[in-house]
């Protein structure tokens, strides 16, 4: 590791009327790495992945993304650099069928800004069905290509989310808690696709509660409490750590 | 598509036993139709309700007759212009409301629109000639004619390069164009455009999330489906060279609103049907008084026959609203697909029943226009 930076979040302050939901955050993250973020409820988790896809503007401070600010862009613009993330409830298009769902991503990459080639017929678009064709083989949801993404299981439609934002090829993922409220079964399952993820070598930041998903994926874990970092480290050394025993047991909770 | 052409340019004779097939309202089907066919592309695409779409159409009828004016007899340079002009006003209009979203959106173009029909009755009468409605009159320049003939005696009426534009072949010169702008609607709703505003609408903020500036993509739409307004105004005028600003009303807007809710919000056929039924209403429901009703329940014992008529009077005539308001509800309440679900219905029920008993089944596209024009009975 210690190679170059993807994403620099600097004194970052964000208040909600007297709440300082971010407080001065400082976080980095390493090309490569998967770096997960943990952190009691109203730690500010949330708000530092909305701070990140241009859902919130910080009020001070600044983010930058591959070396370039990218503080107060669309939420458009900075997913045309490369950010996309899979949210905490699935966000995906529930009136349309699954292979839509995900051709609408793939698209993305070719016509995001509005262009009067967005007219094209569908039927011309092969090389955009083929990606999202192979995305939605690997989420093993291939047998439902047809199937209303709305009348999904939860499971699956975290699935279908994490499909469409890989087949934008994304150079940073977020992913806020993508195990929440699963089924022992399905996590596992999202635990070995999210490995699989993980030798492409593609950057990633996962928010989550469940340890083991934690010490089974991140290189690097960075603890948040009260809006701001209050320790980093190898998952091994968090373990360790005294002072995120207190953050979890109390004492530090808001 | 073939099969939809014939149906459509076969109406004056399948319409017939309905008593609907005069040129009259064949136009007002095929011209409500284009206009219905571009709300659709707006409303059932992107989720995103207008009322001001009455103003687009005013806007191309008014265009259309100036056209008549200044310029030709000649229907094409009108319908042109008054697809152009409506463009625009949907551009300034679609500009400023679709900075909201849901009920603000409806409402920014509501006032749009009846700032629009206010300033038709005031300050721009010398445009639009207020109350009275803008006329061709004997004075007009039309510098185009004037380069090939004298003035005639009398008006002059609407052309397509000698062709007159009333009757019946105002409705086929109607019906082509409707075929053709029903066949753009249709590469809309296949094309990646299409499938992107059925995102827009399904999750909009997905759709930032996923790097999609959703803006010109709703402007696009609005644009479209303005002009497709502007092109039924238009056609109204050339068909009929008079314009008024009644046409910009509120009322004018509710009812293709009306019209492709009961049909089917974001199908293809049902705008067409919802226009079917509602005109059918207007013209040949409105129209049936005590003295039919009378000859229709004659077989009937006097007192029994009386009653019926008592009843029946309240849903035709003058009462016409209420059938079409309960028919509206019934939809709303029991079929949100509109009448085109209902006939779904019926059509599978029908092929399933068909299956058992080892028969083939041979419905096509007519048989669906033909129950739908029953439903409206």
């Amino acid at each position: 590791m210690g190679s170059k930076a993807v994403l620099q979040v600097t004194n970052v302050l964000k208040t909600f009327g007297g709440l300082k939901a971010l407080n001065n955050l400082n976080l980095t993250i390493e090309e490569g790495t998967v770096h997960a973020i943990i952190g009691p409820n109203g730690a500010g988790k949330s708000t530092l992945l909305n701070v990140c896809i241009g859902q919130l503007t910080p009020d001070t401070g600044s983010v930058e993304f591959d070396g370039k600010n990218i503080t107060g862009l669309e939420p458009h613009e900075i997913s045309q650099r490369g950010i996309s993330r899979v949210f905490q409830t699935p966000q995906i298009f529930e009136e349309l069928d699954i292979l839509q769902n995900v051709m609408i991503p793939a698209l993305a990459h070719l016509d995001g800004q509005f262009t009067f080639n967005a007219v094209k017929d569908l039927r011309h678009r092969d090389d955009v069905k083929r990606a999202a064709m192979e995305i939605i083989e690997q989420m093993n949801l291939a047998d439902q290509l047809h199937d209303r993404a709305g009348a999904m299981s939860r499971g699956n439609k975290r699935r279908l989310e994490l499909a469409m934002c890989l087949v934008q090829k994304p150079k940073l993922l977020l992913l806020d808690e993508p195990t929440a409220g699963m089924a022992r079964a399905d996590t596992n399952q999202t635990i070995e696709i999210l490995k699989k993820i993980k030798a492409t070598g593609m950057t990633k930041v996962i928010i989550e509660h469940d340890m083991n998903v934690v010490f089974s994926l991140a290189d690097r874990v960075s603890v948040l409490a009260q809006g701001t970092i209050i320790a980093e480290g190898t998952p091994a050394e968090i373990r360790e750590s005294e002072i995120v025993k207190e953050a979890y047991l109390g004492g530090a909770k808001i | 598509m073939a099969i939809f052409s014939v149906v459509v340019l076969t109406m004056p004779l399948w319409m017939q036993p309905f008593g609907a097939a005069y040129p009259d309202i064949l136009q007002k089907f095929v011209i409500f139709g284009v206009f219905a066919i571009g709300y659709n592309i707006l409303f059932g695409l992107t989720g995103y309700l207008s009322f001001g779409h009455a103003a687009f159409l005013g806007v191309g009828s008014y265009t259309a007759v100036w056209s008549f004016k200044l310029l030709t007899m000649n229907i094409v340079p009108a319908i042109i212009l008054s697809v152009v002009m409506s463009g625009i006003f949907a551009v300034a209009m679609g500009y400023v409301a679709l900075r909201r979203s849901g009920i603000y959106f409806s409402i920014l173009t509501l006032a749009f629109a009846q700032m629009c029909y206010n300033l038709a009755y005031s300050v721009l009468t010398p445009i639009t000639n207020g109350e009275t409605g803008l006329q061709l009159a004997k004075s007009d320049p039309r510098i185009i004619d004037r380069l090939f003939s004298e003035a005639g005696e009398g008006l002059p009426s609407t052309t397509l390069f000698g062709i007159e534009t009333s009757g019946y072949s105002g409705f086929y010169i109607s019906a082509v164009i409707m075929i053709i702008v029903f066949y753009i609607s249709l590469k809309i709703f296949n094309s990646s455009f299409g499938l992107k505003l059925k995102a827009i609408k399904a999750n909009q903020n997905r759709m930032r999330y996923l790097g999609f500036n959703t803006k010109p993509y709703l402007l696009s739409a609005f644009v479209i489906s303005g002009m497709y307004a502007g092109l039924a105004g238009g056609l109204l005028a050339a068909t009929d060279p008079l314009a008024g600003a009644e046409r910009m009303q509120w009322t004018a807007s509710g009812e293709v609103i009306l019209m492709t809710i009961l049909g089917g919000v974001g199908t293809l056929f049902g705008p067409l049907l919802g226009v079917i039924i509602i005109k059918y209403f207007e013209n040949i429901f409105s129209a049936v008084n005590q003295l039919d009703l009378h000859s229709l329940y004659a077989i009937f014992p006097a007192w029994l026959e009386n009653s019926l008529v008592a009843i029946s009077s309240l849903f035709v005539g003058e009462g016409w609203h209420m059938t079409l308001g309960l028919l509206f509800m019934f939809v709303v309440a029991f079929l949100p697909g509109g009448v085109l679900e209902g006939l779904q219905l019926i059509y599978k029920k029908i092929k399933t029943r068909l299956i058992k008993n080892n028969k083939s089944t041979g419905t096509d596209t007519d048989t669906k226009q033909e129950t739908g024009a029953n439903h409206g009975e």
